[in-house]
């Protein structure tokens, strides 16, 4: 249930920056989250629930990109989709991946009053 | 598309204007944050690192999913290089002090961390016990996070090494069930291999999955119980100390 830890830090974060900005409230958080980060949704919307009450981010509309995971073979090149982290690489076969994007864990951006 | 109500066109009726300037967000304003969620924690690993790096220590972080014998190879490890590599110990568990009094029964200095229901350790509790052990020069410190293969591998500490620890007992396709841990480490210990006569696991196997999550893995396998394969073990620690100056 690392997903609580991961909560815990979007609250910080959102909290930090919202009141940088002399704010009250936050309407809605855009967060990145690669689907190769480890992140998995059902435990992370229910710790949302739980952890976000009685902070600036209780009711603010979440939105939430999943970055696909991408890859690019280090032996021919090869650049393809990858949906797990041992997919080979489906020209050569090779294992050998540079993971280009899907490890995305980020706050993008806030809309505050 | 309406994005308020989702219909498809403009001309039925609506509680709603489809002139969009000004509805919206009632006046909000956009902050672009863009910033790594795991950013603190990352900080504080940054930190840890420096700290090690400066005094040339090696971090390891011991992972495995609960009962892989992570704290047994660590009790053996203590006894067998007593006279030659200085080294400390942070033992991570959600209860109870069990595993540091093992440790602590080796003559090894050691601080125990107890998460409660926290489920793996993270860089801050690591900055602490740090603190408070102070760990000399030249030395190794072992890091032996909660037994889990899950929720630890996001979260880095500072360590120099992340080893993964998985027994006999264990299904073969433990890499890829959990390619996180695996993807994230640099060594694989098997343990437990003097049970392989006994077990239906099949250790090829296991080594193909492994380096299908991660082909620069390094394996080795060992026995706690008879002392097998232990010595590519201290040899590979050896390697990873700075030219060999934490074990003497």
């Amino acid at each position: 249930m690392h997903e609580l830890s991961i909560v815990m830090s979007i609250i910080d974060i959102a909290e930090t920056h919202a009141r940088n900005a002399s704010s009250s409230a936050i309407e809605e958080v855009e967060l990145d989250i690669g689907e190769l980060s480890g992140v998995e949704m059902a435990s992370f919307d229910f710790a949302w629930q739980q952890a976000t009450k009685q902070t600036l981010l209780e009711g603010a509309r979440r939105q939430v990109n999943r970055i696909p995971g991408k890859a690019v073979c280090l032996d021919c090149s090869a650049s393809f989709p990858i949906r797990q982290l041992y997919d080979p690489c489906p020209v050569c076969g090779n294992h050998l991946l540079d993971i280009v994007s899907g490890k995305e864990l980020r706050v993008r951006s806030l809309i505050v009053v | 598309m309406c994005a308020t109500c989702g219909c498809g066109t403009a001309d039925h009726d609506h509680h709603h204007s489809h002139d969009h300037f000004g509805e919206h967000s009632s006046g909000g304003v956009k902050i672009d944050v863009e910033q790594d969620i795991l950013y603190q924690n990352n900080l504080l690993a940054q930190r840890n690192r420096g700290y090690f790096e400066a005094k040339n220590i090696l971090a390891i972080n011991l992972v495995s999913s609960p009962g892989s014998g992570k704290t047994t190879l660590l009790e053996k490890t203590l006894l067998d290089l007593k006279d030659s590599m200085k080294s400390c110990v942070i033992e991570g568990d959600q209860q109870t002090s069990h595993d540091a009094d093992r440790i602590h029964a080796t003559g090894t200095k050691v601080v125990q961390i107890n998460t409660g229901k926290g489920c793996h350790l993270d860089a801050h509790m690591v900055l602490h016990a740090v603190q408070g052990m102070k760990p000399e020069n030249e030395s190794v410190l072992f890091i032996e996070n909660v037994g889990n293969l899950v929720c630890p591998a996001m979260f880095d500490l500072g360590e120099s090494e992340r080893v993964v620890v998985m027994s006999v007992t264990e299904g073969e396709d433990k890499p890829v069930k959990y390619p996180d841990m695996f993807h994230s480490s640099t060594l694989c210990i098997i343990n437990k291999t003097d049970l392989l006569p006994y077990v239906p696991f099949n250790l090829e196997k296991a080594k193909e999955y492994a380096r299908q999550v991660n082909p620069k893995l390094e394996i080795i396998e060992v026995s706690c119980t008879t002392g097998e394969g232990l010595d590519k073990w201290y040899q590979w620690l050896e390697s990873k100390t700075l030219a060999g100056s934490a074990i003497t």
